[in-house]
């Protein structure tokens, strides 16, 4: 057959079936949770309240999205150029580097609000260039970039680590990381925003790196459906052939995608640094990289649905920890298993229902699923 | 009228919304060639591999030999005598033809005593049905001719009775099909039963006894071969009149505009596709390049382009050199004037999960038309392709919708629309009707005749004999990557076939 999936109307495509396999990773993870003994209905209104049930859980739900928001669109804005960046990781993680630059520099000397915009610029050009060589590597040596930014992961955690454990160290700290920054690098909190809508508010690290999540959001739609450059990297995610044809230059293509995305994974660790902990540790990115895997897959790549996906891998780590705390025998592993669920049937088994709604769909009205689509092709 | 092979009564089946075939009633007498033609997608495929057990019908019932029969697997369909060649060799490339017709048909764990039996019954086949071949040659080193022959003995090493053939003059030189038409014939007077699906009508006359149309799934018509002709299977097919050959005027050729001089490429592996080719091609004139698949046209089509980076070699475009063995890239030929529709619309010419609007511009994207500094201008790129849907009748006539919903003849269109407005003063095209249906080959081959009236220089690339005779004023044959003839529009089939085949080389212009 021509095309593996006949169309289905866009709000079934993005809205029916993300929702069911959410539904089913849930039903899933319910059964995880009976098996240790647990009300799995209980657990869920504690997780949902958790995350969403006072100001407090939003607060925290939306600074977890925000970390993923940006890891989300920097794997989304590779794979749209065909290229699967495995190093959001590691290119958050260096990218700490050049916010700690920046911060501990001018933290005593310069307001918040130039200190953020030069973070953002250091930020982002770190990240740019931790991706920069394997994308280099990729355009010019044919090294896959799978392989390379995976490399690279490891290269960035052991840099840092070589880094916080000596010359980024206070001499008299124990611990492996930076001074804390003074008030000239601590971001605003948006906690008056939420409190607008009367919700109370006791300690929440939600700040102003979340607009500039959707901010970036908004940049990346432009981007990939709205620029020539976008065009391009479409062109070539989905055939390099055809990019050969329009005479779209690889090495360009490559080496820019990878930086975009890298930078954007660098921005993300503006979120805790700057707005949280307010210096640099060891493991600050703690796997969120990799959370931006299925927060892209998740998102099909759109900057709203890879917020909406954000906000969900958002509420599962703030609910999640309010569950581990509640019912004692759901450990934190538990938790990983439902996000493991959630990672598993929205993202790698996304497909697994299709065929189904489909075939629901297309007896119900065959014209919905595009008559065009299949041919008989036997041989 | 002889026994019914196969009949096929009210065979219905649908993928998703698409009835593939509905209610098909087909008899197949025994001991007949049986023609079925069709457009692409008219659901001939679907129905020869529900009989070969590839799909399972919806509804309806197959007989074979007059007993109602269940085929499940392809295994069921061998077991019941039925063979099938695919138009893609199912053949292991680095195997000999002895291990490739036992494959799957072994006797017992031990090679060896299958084929010491399968030696000795290919010898039986061979002297039998004329079918030469040594069976100790390892498949990749044989012609393709030779390829589809092990195809056809595998068939009947399984005990085929009824062989289904599926395009199976595609990849062949007129004098390699001749000789498959001559093995088809000798099967039939040995009472087997043969199923040629084709689109070419010329097979259909030469060969079968009796004919089938199919169009949109149904069964239009059966007829017997004798007594219809050409036109009327043609008008059956696409369901109205068509013009099978279009009318062209003289050529006025005028100054030379593609000037290519002793063009050598290489294929990926290193090996010579084009070998030291020199051609001229000149305004108002379609020259066209025939040969059979395979002989170095692909590879010379993407150097000329700017895709495939030549070896040596130099090629003038209005007289000004392009560093084809250097720095050429597609973009720069096309600012100057060279529009290409490539042989592979689906991987090359266009994104497939794009929007038609978006493969409208797809190569000219960098033209300050469709951008508005960095972005794209929505706005202009839609109203150029909605005039280029109603300039082209491209149906259906939505920019917004994914090229890949569009049908062959649709998306060809699309590339055709692109590179012609441009206004290109040398447009080349590789396989311009391949996998498009027989209404939209007249409205093409008109586009492009157009051209060169309009002065253009147009070369075309075919490995459709019919098409390249028909469009072009000028012929170069192309054979293991040389150009071994020039012939004018009038030169014969057989003449050509002689060239195609690599006889005759010292009859080179």
């Amino acid at each position: 057959m021509s095309t593996p999936y006949a169309k289905l109307p866009a709000w079934a495509d993005y809205g029916l079936i993300p929702l069911i396999n959410l539904s089913v990773a849930f039903i899933v993870a319910g059964f995880v949770v009976m098996l240790v003994g647990e009300n799995p209905l209980r657990a869920a209104v504690i997780l949902v309240e958790g995350a969403f049930g006072k100001g407090t859980g939003i607060a925290f739900t939306l600074f977890y999205a925000t970390t993923f928001i940006f890891t989300g669109l920097s794997v989304a804005v590779a794979a749209h150029c065909g290229l699967f960046n495995i190093g959001t990781e590691g290119q958050a993680y260096i990218a700490g580097l050049g916010i700690a630059i920046v911060c501990l520099s001018f933290d005593s000397v310069l307001p918040w609000w130039v200190n953020f915009p030069l973070a953002i610029v250091a930020a982002a050009a770190v990240g740019a260039l931790w991706a920069l060589i394997p994308a280099y590597l990729q355009a010019r040596r044919g090294s896959h970039i799978v392989i390379t930014t995976i490399m690279f992961n490891f290269i960035a955690a052991s840099l840092m680590v070589y880094l916080l454990v000596g010359p980024l160290k206070p001499a008299a700290s124990q611990a492996p990381q930076t001074r804390n920054f003074l008030a000239g690098a601590e971001l605003p909190k948006l906690n008056w925003i939420l409190e607008l809508f009367g919700a109370k508010i006791r300690s929440a690290p939600l700040n102003i790196t979340f607009l500039l999540a959707l901010v970036m959001a908004f940049l990346v739609w432009l981007l990939i459906w709205r620029t020539r450059l976008g065009y391009e990297m479409r062109t070539y995610g989905h055939s390099p052939k055809a990019a050969r044809y329009a005479g779209i230059s690889e090495t360009r293509i490559i080496i820019t995608a990878m930086m975009i995305s890298g930078a954007l994974a660098g921005m993300m660790a503006l979120n805790p640094v700057m707005g949280d902990q307010h210096n640099v540790a060891i493991d600050f990115v703690s796997g969120a990289g990799f959370v931006g895997i299925a927060v892209a897959l998740m998102g099909r790549l759109h900057p709203v649905g890879i917020v909406l996906a954000a906000i969900l891998f958002g509420m599962l780590y703030q609910g999640g920890a309010e569950l581990a705390f509640e019912m004692p025998a759901i450990s934190r592993d538990m938790i990983v298993i439902i996000q493991g669920l959630v990672i598993l049937f929205a993202g790698a088994l996304e497909h697994m229902f299709r065929p189904y709604i489909q075939a629901l769909f297309a007896s119900f009205s065959p014209r919905s699923v595009g008559m065009e689509a299949v041919k008989g092709k036997g041989a | 009228m002889a026994q019914a092979a196969i009949e096929l009564v009210g065979i219905n089946k649908s993928f998703g919304a698409v009835r593939a075939n509905r209610d098909i009633n087909l008899e197949i007498a025994r001991g007949t060639i049986h023609g079925i033609v069709g457009e692409n997608g008219a659901g001939k495929s679907t129905l020869m591999s529900i009989l070969y057990g590839f799909y399972q019908a919806d509804s309806g019932e197959i007989r074979v030999g007059g007993k109602p029969a269940s085929i499940k697997t392809s295994n069921d369909a061998i077991a019941l005598g039925i063979g099938m060649v695919h138009q893609h060799f199912m053949l292991v490339d680095n195997f000999t033809v002895l291990e490739n017709i036992i494959l799957g048909a072994e006797t017992n764990a031990l090679l060896k005593s299958s084929i010491a039996k399968a030696r000795s019954e290919l010898d039986r086949l061979e002297r039998e049905y004329g079918l030469e071949v040594d069976p100790d040659a390892i498949i990749e080193e044989l012609p393709v001719g030779l390829q589809q022959r092990v195809e056809i003995l595998k068939a009947l090493y399984r005990g085929a009775e009824i062989l289904i053939l599926d395009e199976p003059t595609g990849v062949l030189t007129p004098a390699e099909a001749d000789h498959l038409f001559r093995i088809l014939r000798q099967l039939k007077e040995q009472g087997k039963t043969v199923v040629l699906i084709t689109h070419k009508l010329r097979e259909i006359m030469a060969i079968t006894d009796t004919v089938s149309v199919m169009r949109q799934g149904t069964m239009v018509a059966t007829r017997e071969t004798s007594k219809t002709t050409v036109e009327e299977l043609a008008e059956l097919m696409v369901g109205r009149r068509v013009l099978l050959r279009v009318e062209k005027g003289e050529a006025a050729a005028g100054a030379v505009k593609l000037a290519v001089k002793n063009l050598t490429v290489k294929d990926s592996r290193g090996v010579t596709m084009v070998d030291d080719i020199s051609f001229d091609l000149r305004a108002g004139e379609i020259v066209g390049i025939a040969g059979v698949a395979g002989n170095g046209q692909s590879e010379l089509l993407e150097a000329i382009s700017g895709i495939r980076r030549a070896v040596s070699g130099s090629v003038m475009l209005d007289g000004k050199p392009i560093d084809l063995t250097g720095a050429a890239d597609p973009g720069e030929l096309r600012d100057r004037g060279l529009a290409h529709v490539p042989e592979d619309r689906h991987h090359v010419g266009l994104v497939l999960a794009f929007e038609e609007n978006e493969n409208s511009i797809l190569g000219y994207h960098d033209d300050p038309r469709y951008l508005k500094g960095p972005f794209l201008n929505i706005d202009a790129i839609m109203a150029d392709a909605t005039d280029k849907i109603e300039k082209y009748d491209i149906r259906p006539g939505n920019p917004r919708l994914k090229t890949a919903n569009f049908s062959g003849g649709n998306q060809q269109k699309i590339v055709l629309a692109r590179e012609i407005e441009q206004d290109p003063g040398v447009l080349i095209v590789g396989q311009p009707t391949r996998g498009v249906d027989v209404g939209a080959i007249e409205f093409i081959h008109k586009r492009l005749i157009a051209m060169r009236d309009q002065g253009k220089a147009v070369l075309v690339v075919s490995v459709e004999l019919d098409e390249i005779r028909s469009l072009s004023d000028r012929i170069l044959v192309m054979f293991a990557g040389r150009i071994v003839g020039e012939r004018g529009p009038d030169a014969t089939e057989g003449e050509l076939g002689l060239l195609m085949a690599g006889i005759e080389q010292e009859a080179a212009a």
